[in-house]
């Protein structure tokens, strides 16, 4: 009852239970977090609008994207992955969301930014849809932990509309 | 002959109630924990509850050796979501972050692109050749939750299988010679 082996086994169990315990906490304490972030995109110019070979739709964008999701990070965020997403509809889809930025903020400094550039991911329709189509612009975040719950959120910006005709 | 009434002897004097307690402990040992694996898997709704990272392609929010936890409920799949999927032919999960989603109006099945946090460029090269989109079936699950440093057993396990052969043989003989 006293050796070593029992001794070991009880001790590594019980420090596991507890490990596992602390963990379980760290990621409760996350839901303690009212977080109030803010962001504001701006389509700067339309580089270029065609019809691809293939007979989808692809436009380039050029765009400053400037957000404040520092009240995001707790003690558990290890980072806050962020994109931006354009969404719309279309005859054939109801739903159409495409990536054109992602970034990720490895700290709370880094949280308060302003970019300007272009799309990052292609934007491509599937099909011929896109002149003069109505779309939202969403920032969604990826809070992600260093244990436990991961969370995500997104602020929908609506209002953004692209040319009638191809350039 | 005599090696035979030997043998028997040592037969006789094996304590069969013993023997069969602990052949009974260690049956509902493993039984409960397929039971619980099994639970899991219908509570989460995913064939796989729990996976391993295993390679650097979602750096550096999931490193190798992490787990995740998934869970697949009937929501529509939408960007963002760090999903789980297997391809045909593949026999690894891959664990990458949707960008893009078409979803169809009519049938409201949804075409899917994902990619790697820590690739240049999006997963076609990863699916089937002529498959440029992923569908709902593919998906194994969305992951909710991880945890750090926990897989790095099951990785050693699976790429050294000597630790897998030593470690069973080593409980295996433990069970045996334990006296309760």
């Amino acid at each position: 009852m006293h050796s070593f082996g029992y001794r070991a086994n009880a001790f590594l169990t019980f420090a596991i239970t507890i490990l596992a315990v602390i963990c379980a906490m760290a990621s409760v304490s996350d839901y303690f977090n009212s977080p109030s972030p803010t962001s504001q995109v701006q389509v700067l110019n339309i580089n270029w609008f065609q019809k691809k070979p293939d007979g989808d739709d692809e436009v380039s964008l050029t765009l400053n994207i400037s957000a404040n999701l520092q009240s995001l990070f707790t003690w558990n965020t290890k980072q806050v992955f962020v994109f931006l997403a354009a969404e719309y509809e279309t005859p054939k889809n109801s739903l159409n969301q495409v990536s054109l930025w992602d970034g990720i903020i490895p700290s709370k400094e880094h949280a308060q930014f302003w970019i300007h550039i272009t799309n990052k991911y292609r934007f491509i329709d599937q099909g011929s849809n896109l002149r003069g189509k109505n779309f939202n612009l969403t920032l969604h975040w990826h809070i992600m932990p260093k244990t436990g719950k991961m969370f995500a959120d997104k602020i929908v910006m609506s209002g953004y509309r692209l040319p009638e005709v191809y350039r | 002959m005599g090696w035979i009434e030997d043998s028997v002897a040592s037969v006789k004097s094996f304590k069969l109630r013993q023997a069969l307690h602990q052949a009974v402990s260690l049956g509902m040992i493993v039984a409960s924990a397929l039971m619980i694996w099994k639970t899991l898997m219908c509570v989460t709704g995913s064939e796989s509850p729990v996976v391993v990272v295993l390679s650097e392609s979602m750096e550096p929010g999931f490193s190798r050796g992490d787990i995740l936890f998934l869970y697949m409920s009937q929501d529509p799949i939408r960007v963002g979501e760090i999903v789980v999927y297997n391809i045909e032919g593949r026999d690894i999960p891959v664990v990458h972050r949707v960008i893009k989603v078409h979803e169809r109006k009519d049938t409201g099945e949804v075409d899917i692109l994902t990619k790697g946090d820590n690739n240049e460029g999006d997963d076609i090269p990863l699916y089937a050749p002529d498959q440029y989109w992923l569908h709902r079936h593919h998906i194994m699950g969305r992951a909710v939750g991880f945890l750090p440093y926990v897989g790095w057993a099951t990785i050693i396990m699976s790429e050294k299988p000597v630790v897998k052969y030593v470690l069973i043989s080593a409980l295996g003989l433990l069970a045996l010679t334990s006296n309760d």
